[in-house]
């Protein structure tokens, strides 16, 4: 028990000091009937590292490794390629056994780098200020619709049809439970957003309207008259960004005014992981501050007048509001968090540019490619590094069969929309870095062979 | 016995205050560093990258050409930035850190090994389910890890942190209320003693929260608690062992009584350490709990997550927990979603997370969970409330222990500051820790204990990192007691001394502004 430092005599010397004849005497207040003698039946004893390696390991291999493949999949998780740096400085100790920095004396590296990193999501987002992080960019988009309501004192939200339909579910879910009204449908597969549709929606009983950009089928559009309409019916905008690379080539929502911008981090320097754990952006304009849910960190000084950093503003906080605050969050994404920050500061401005414009040349000329395949039809105009197919056969079967060849071809609408007989052709093809010509050249042949 | 390990100690006060201070600012290996935006610059890059192939824009008139103001830096400067940044921070790695019912165990390497296989850290939640068979498995395995070491029926895996378990369990309460025609049930009972997040979580679920107060022993007045249920009683959110370090004696009896009067039972899991392998909360009649996987299943806090919340849940509340989860059948695992839960899983109340939950946590809690095995789990809990009741029995004559007479405690040893010298309280103990290389204990919580210190030291450290820090906090709670006045100012030896947080909330600075601009501006 290799993870255990006490022996035996050291028990037997401490149970001593304590009073008490055996390790059991100090279990006295559990009531008999729910002590359980012996080992938790049906859990295998302790092994060793090297047994427990071989079993992961061979549980590993059981998987389709993207890096291994062409690969081709987004919708809210995109495959970057991250420094080796990143990954090293996240497992410094210091770091990776931190606790949240409740004692700032002897927590200034983890608050420092998340006054950095709020600084580099605002400027990313185009807002004023960003908090600490949330768990990813699904809870953050809620956590934001909820903000929402409490600036506005309304309770009805118009959700775009272009939101991930996870982000939507999500929402969903939540709104059951606090009584706001969602006005939310399926994405039709055509080049047009549903911007105007949006704006013609929007009343006096509007809280916000969610959009995402560039959106669940990758296209893009121009946020500021959308922002125009909900101002003048003093709503607020919220744009969701769940791909932050983008942010590299096109405006920032901020700069468009949306009043509140949230995100999906993962993108730099967290990786796939199935799923998580990511890390949700959350930028606003500075006047909403003070109803921004999660952890902010702040500059102050130290009693010798030094620049230093807290945590701050936790009035808002459940430790200290209890039921009245402004969320139930505690911990949020405080690594992930780190790995974005180091990400960023490698790339700079220039990389960050540099790299949006590698992901976005690649994808045109992958949707350019992929669209003389016959029975292919481009449906995205404007787009970044993500672009939607309407292939001549349903998707979702050709995705399947790709991947019993290796290949990882995108994600299927029918995945996303189940049931939406008018999205089961659509194929949504993301397209970085980390893809080559030779991979899009054999996803088209391959795309060529099943739909001919 | 000597104070550290070499056998040194001194005999005069350390000071840095006899030498002339540095240029710098510096302080040999403690090293001051800037800010990115301040030695950084936005031309500069430390990713080497290709040229963009040549490519027709599609961004229409939406191109980003207003400066961003991102700053970069080279690769050795940033491995030298942020690990300057890491000395200032103090972790687990570094020496104790009993912080109060945050369980700041050892994180065992391995796992961080095992997360990180690529066939693991490098697959897509949205890949076809049959290209990540393994990656089910993880979860489907780890879940019945879960299941059978709590006695309960199911379990939700996605909730990404405590609260946000919290959260999935509450709202399976609501949903199974509802679904009998019970919704009218309004309140939820929370002891006062509990974490913040539990009435936080209950609000925003949309229930009213009414405390129920302690018993002088510091456990859940169970009178008072069964004499409030009735109709408009949804249920109790009940942490067991509770944060005053103490098992619920009565938790069965509660739970039953909740239950008779219609309602359910929550109970915060986030103390599960102390029991795991020893007792199974499906024993004491509870209908859902979330489990801190980077608590009790020694994933790594990382400065503030990424945590893990699974929910177990009993068979009441089994047919409501969210989607997606796992199930495996013949042919192999599949994810059950929106669109194949049908017909048997159409109680689900929703979908808290997009995608499937913190599967970089999952590999490392089921290699940790393997690692230990069904003997080492048990002595897990054992050296745990070992560990605490040693550290309550070596200290419970220099502070006073509220609850230390009553009997033993569980994973962590609540002590008062009661009997410090006049204006002297519990921050002046923590902070006097921080300059003997300690992080300092959980402070001024569970609220019901005046300047309370709550010390949860875990399983991981060693009789003689125990003795140490017991020395440690006997010498600082006497000066405490004698009104040492530099306590006061202390930490002296930390990287900063103490921190104006009224400053820091009073004009809020959240983020980085360009001095000259900022200048100008004005």
């Amino acid at each position: 028990m290799r993870y255990l430092p006490l022996t035996q005599i050291d028990r037997d010397a401490m149970l001593g000091v304590i009073g008490v004849a055996t390790i059991d005497d100090l279990f006295v207040d559990v009531p008999e009937a729910a002590r359980l003698e012996g080992p938790i039946p049906g859990l295998p004893m302790h092994a060793s590292e090297m047994a427990v390696e071989r079993h992961m390991t061979a549980l590993s291999r059981k998987n389709l490794t993207a890096g291994e493949v062409p690969f081709f999949l987004g919708c809210g998780a995109y495959k970057h390629h991250v420094p080796a740096s990143v990954d090293h400085l996240i497992q410094r100790g210091e770091f990776l056994t931190a606790y949240t920095p409740y004692q700032p004396e002897i927590a200034q590296g983890t608050l420092q780098m998340l006054f950095e990193f709020q600084t580099q999501v605002a400027r990313l987002l185009g807002t004023d200020v960003a908090n600490a992080s949330m768990y990813d960019g699904s809870t953050a988009c809620w956590e934001a619709i909820g903000m929402a309501r409490r600036i506005t004192k309304r309770g009805k939200a118009l959700l775009s049809s272009g939101l991930h339909p996870h982000y939507v579910s999500v929402a969903k879910t939540m709104a059951k439970f606090t009584g706001d009204a969602l006005e939310t449908s399926a994405p039709t597969l055509g080049a047009d957003t549903d911007i105007d549709a949006l704006i013609a929606a929007i009343d006096t009983d509007t809280s916000c309207v969610v959009v995402q950009y560039p959106d669940i089928l990758g296209r893009i559009a121009d946020l500021k008259p959308l922002a125009d309409a909900c101002h003048a019916n003093k709503a607020l905008l919220i744009a969701v960004v769940t791909e932050p690379v983008a942010l590299g080539a096109i405006k920032a929502p901020g700069e468009m005014d949306a009043d509140i911008v949230v995100g999906e981090g993962q993108s730099l320097g967290v990786g796939l992981q199935f799923g998580g754990p990511y890390v949700g952006l959350f930028g606003c304009k500075e006047k909403y501050v003070r109803q921004m849910p999660g952890r902010l960190c702040g500059e102050t000084l130290d009693a010798d007048g030094r620049r230093g950093f807290v945590l701050t503003l936790s009035t808002r906080e459940q430790h200290i509001r209890r039921e009245k605050a402004t969320s139930n969050i505690c911990t949020n994404s405080g690594l992930c968090a780190l790995a974005f920050s180091i990400h960023m500061t490698l790339l700079g401005e220039a990389g960050l540019r540099q790299l949006a414009a590698i992901n976005h040349a690649g994808a045109v000329a992958a949707a350019e490619r992929l669209s003389q395949v016959p029975g292919v039809e481009l449906v995205t105009t404007h787009f970044f590094n993500e672009f939607t197919l309407k292939l001549s056969k349903e998707a979702r079967p050709i995705v399947r069969t790709l991947a019993d060849r290796g290949i990882l071809a995108g994600v299927s609408l029918g995945r996303l929309y189940p049931g939406e007989d008018s999205l089961a052709n659509g194929l949504v093809v993301a397209v970085t870095e980390t893809t080559t010509a030779e991979d899009v050249e054999i996803l088209a042949a391959a795309l060529q062979e099943v739909l001919a | 016995m000597s104070i550290n390990a070499s056998g040194w100690r001194p005999e005069a006060p350390i000071s840095g205050g006899k030498a002339a201070p540095t240029t710098t600012g510096n302080k040999a290996l403690m090293l001051e560093e800037a800010l990115i935006f301040e030695i950084g610059d936005t031309t500069t890059t430390g990713v080497d990258l290709v040229e963009p192939i040549a490519a027709t824009s599609r961004l229409g008139d939406l191109a980003r050409t207003a400066p961003i103001g991102l700053p970069g830096l080279s690769e050795p400067e940033t491995v030298r930035h942020y690990t300057r940044l890491s000395r200032q921070n103090y972790g687990i790695d570094l020496g104790f850190f009993p912080l109060g019912s945050c369980t700041m165990k050892h994180n065992p390497r391995l796992n961080e090994k095992m997360a990180r296989l690529p066939g693991f850290a490098d697959i897509h939640p949205l890949a076809p389910v049959q290209s990540v068979q393994g990656a089910l498995e993880v979860i489907q395995q780890l879940a019945h890890w879960l299941v059978t070491l709590t006695g309960m029926d199911s379990v939700a895996m996605s909730p990404k942190a405590g609260a946000h378990g919290e959260l999935c369990g509450v709202l399976a309460i609501r949903a199974a209320l509802e679904a009998r025609g019970e919704g009218h049930r309004k309140i939820i009972l929370v002891p006062e003693s509990a974490h913040g997040t539990n009435p936080a979580t209950a609000a925003f679920a949309g229930y009213s929260v009414e405390d129920i107060p302690a018993t002088a022993d510091g456990r859940v007045d169970t009178e008072k608690l069964i004499a409030r249920l009735g109709p408009d009683v949804a249920g109790v959110m009940i942490t067991n062992p509770n944060t005053c370090g103490l098992f619920e004696r009565d938790m069965r009896v509660i739970s039953d009584a909740v239950h008779a009067a219609g309602g359910l039972v929550y109970c915060d899991g986030a103390n599960f350490n102390a029991i795991v392998g020893r007792v199974r909360p499906g024993d004491l009649g509870i209908d859902a709990m979330h489990i801190n996987l980077h608590k009790t299943f020694s994933t790594p806090h990382g400065g503030g997550g990424p945590g893990s919340g699974p929910v177990v849940f009993s068979k009441a509340l089994s047919p409501f927990a969210p989607l997606p989860f796992v199930e495996k059948t013949d042919d192999g695992f599949h994810l059950v979603e929106e669109e194949t839960a049908g017909e048997h899983h159409a109680g689900a109340f929703g979908r808290m997370v997009a995608f499937h939950g913190q599967m970089g946590m999952f590999t490392r809690a089921l290699t940790y969970i393997l690692s230990h095995g069904a003997d080492g789990l048990r002595q897990v809990s054992e050296d745990a409330v070992l560990n605490a009741n040693y550290i309550l029995r070596s200290l419970d004559e220099t502070l006073e222990a509220p609850f230390g007479g009553a009997g033993p405690c569980m994973h962590e040893a609540l002590f008062s500051d009661n009997g410090l010298a006049d204006g002297f309280s519990t921050i002046d103990v923590a902070k006097g820790l921080i300059d003997e290389g300690f992080h300092p204990m959980t402070m001024y919580f569970p609220l019901v204990v005046h300047g309370a210190m709550l010390i949860e030291p875990t399983e991981t450290e060693s009789k003689a990192a125990l003795d140490q820090f017991i020395v440690a906090l006997r010498s600082v709670a006497e000066r405490a007691k004698a009104g040492d006045v530099s306590l006061k100012s202390a930490p002296h030896f930390a990287p900063r001394s103490r921190l104006d947080e009224t400053l820091a909330a009073r004009k809020p600075i959240l983020v980085w502004k360009d001095p000259g601009l900022a200048q100008a501006a004005e």
